[in-house]
């Protein structure tokens, strides 16, 4: 039987769309598949879908479309992606509509929903996994709950001919794992494939993130053309084995080190990573280089899963204020810890309604704190931040101000101000009985 | 010497979770970094950023480790108030941990 090549065209939903293009004309691939869905994003494409009901898909899916469909379908080349978010029969139409003016009448598209359970979470009173309490301590803040579906559901859609497979929530490897469980008739039974099918999607999933994105480190980890970075191929046996490459002209580099970041990226227990499909085992996973830009990773396995499916349950969680300025030269930092001195008592004196606030010196210690920080020399220059929560936006919108009015009330030679102030849509997890999720598949033609 | 020196890193982000690979550059040198860089030495390292309990799992077969750390990350990445809200930046801040030279002892090279 013959290998699957599986493109990675997106790791995120705002990522660079030229790496799809140059994929799908010289990555001689057979899947082109775009993870676009962060935990949050759904909720907010629920927000976006209650106010406009044609709207709640990925914002770059037309230019996403746009730039591949015509490559795509003159090659054969199916696509398979989570950019439905919160809508994804919209997002199937929206594509057809695209595909139509491209010329390519007869495009069969595939929505795959299901995913969206807010009736059932609301239902009943299921514990929330991080805070410990329960759907009902949420209210009426709850935006959206989606569960992550696994490969089922998109495997029925590619059995359909549907070129385009596009789905709301999804286990991100389930993208990737589904065109190997139809072009190959995997059994849903079979551990020992699925374990691997998930090592070959966790590693392809974030697209550059494993041919040389998040991992340059000038004098230790060089990697050549970060500006033209390739996105990686699987090319993918029947049993699974894969070799991780990337089109040969493009930048970057795929290397036993980028893989073994990939793989254990956002993984805890690497011998238990809960999918919706199998719990897959990474402990005896291993990988060799086997020439320039290909390495070979094999060794996944898995057991049963647990009958639960992760749900993501997106809500309204206050409002975050913040202001920032700078200080340079001599002395920057003296002026800025006085300006952030300043901010603290203003915020007080004027009695600004912030639950939590921070305080930062962005060169100093905003990301690990003063500790970490304190045997590093004085930088030449600070950027002093303070991001407060509140209750409302107005609330919000004070925290910023009371940074602004340091260019006039304020220490010497402060710049550079800028401040936002925006709702917070925060994400919780609850785990649903997985008989309990129904996913269809539902055919568009352009 | 710095842990930089020996090892490459990457942090990843589920919710209020952070975790950070530490794999060996040369396999060789897989062993001493299982020897030093410990539960123990992290937490220390990361006192004042990690709330919660930091977990080890041990890697051999990629020559790697992963440290699991709870409460990290202001309560969780999307109501987060932190400038680097997915604490991407941490695994530089752990290249930076000080570790005992490895002594080699005439294996194999």
């Amino acid at each position: 039987m013959r290998n699957i090549r599986l493109g990675s065209g997106a790791g995120y939903s705002g990522d660079r769309i030229e790496p799809a293009v140059e994929l799908a004309e010289h990555g001689d691939i057979d899947y082109l598949v775009f993870e676009c869905l962060a935990e949050r994003t759904i909720a907010l494409a629920q927000q976006a879908k209650q106010n406009d009901p044609g709207s709640g898909f990925d914002p770059l899916l037309e230019a996403r479309m746009r730039a591949v469909l015509g490559v795509c379908a003159r090659k054969s080349i199916r696509i398979v992606t989570n950019m439905g978010a919160a809508n994804p029969v919209a997002a199937a139409r929206r594509t057809a509509a695209v595909a139509a003016e491209l010329g390519l009448g007869g495009l069969k598209i595939a929505a795959v929903t299901g995913d969206d359970v807010l009736h059932l979470v609301l239902a009943q009173n299921y514990r929330l996994e991080e805070s410990g309490g329960t759907v009902a301590d949420l209210g009426d803040r709850i935006i959206s709950a989606n569960a992550y579906l696994g490969v089922g559901p998109i495997r029925d859609a590619l059995a359909t001919g549907a070129q385009v497979v596009i789905t709301g929530r999804a286990a991100d490897p389930a993208l990737f794992m589904a065109p190997l469980v139809h072009e190959f008739g995997w059994a849903l039974n079979d551990w020992v494939r699925l374990g691997q099918g998930t090592v070959v999607g966790h590693l392809l999933e974030c697209a550059g993130q494993i041919t040389g994105g998040y991992f340059a480190d000038p004098g230790f980890k060089d990697v050549a053309g970060l500006a033209r970075l390739g996105f990686p191929i699987g090319e993918v046996a029947e049993n699974g084995d894969v070799v991780i490459t990337k089109v040969a002209s493009a930048g970057g580099c795929v290397t036993p080190a980028t893989c073994k970041e990939q793989l254990l990226y956002e993984i805890h227990d690497p011998s238990r990573y809960l999918q919706p499909d199998v719990v897959a085992d990474f402990s005896a996973v291993s990988v060799e280089e086997m020439g320039t830009d290909r390495v070979r990773v094999t060794g996944g396995r898995g057991s049963p899963p647990t009958g639960l499916l992760k749900v993501s349950v997106g809500y309204a969680d206050g409002y975050m204020g913040e202001g920032q300025i700078s200080y340079a030269g001599p002395g920057a930092l003296a002026r800025a810890r006085l300006a952030l001195d300043i901010v603290r008592e203003r915020l007080r004196i004027t009695k600004v309604a912030a639950s939590e606030i921070r305080f930062d010196l962005i060169g100093v210690d905003s990301l690990h704190g003063d500790r970490l920080a304190r045997n590093h020399q004085e930088p030449y220059e600070v950027r002093i931040r303070v991001t407060g929560r509140a209750d409302s936006l107005d609330e919000a919108i004070r925290i910023g101000n009371e940074v602004e009015t340091l260019y006039t009330n304020g220490p010497a030679g402060g710049g550079g101000v800028t401040r936002a102030a925006r709702e917070i849509v925060a994400v919780q997890s609850v785990l649903l009985p997985r008989d309990l999720v129904q996913p269809s598949v539902q055919l568009i033609e352009a | 010497m710095k842990l930089r020196a020996m090892a490459h890193s990457r942090t990843g982000d589920k919710g209020d979770t952070s975790n950070i690979s530490v794999i060996a550059y040369d396999p060789r040198d897989y062993e001493h970094l299982r020897r030093e860089v410990t539960v123990e030495r992290v937490k220390a390292h990361f006192a004042g950023v990690v709330q919660g309990e930091v977990t080890r799992h041990e890697l051999p077969l990629l020559s790697a480790l992963n440290f699991v750390m709870g409460r990290t990350l202001g309560g969780g990445v999307t109501r987060s108030l932190a400038l680097d809200a997915h604490g991407k930046s941490l695994s530089s801040a752990l290249l930076d941990l000080d570790i005992p030279e490895r002594h080699h002892t005439g294996d194999p090279t």
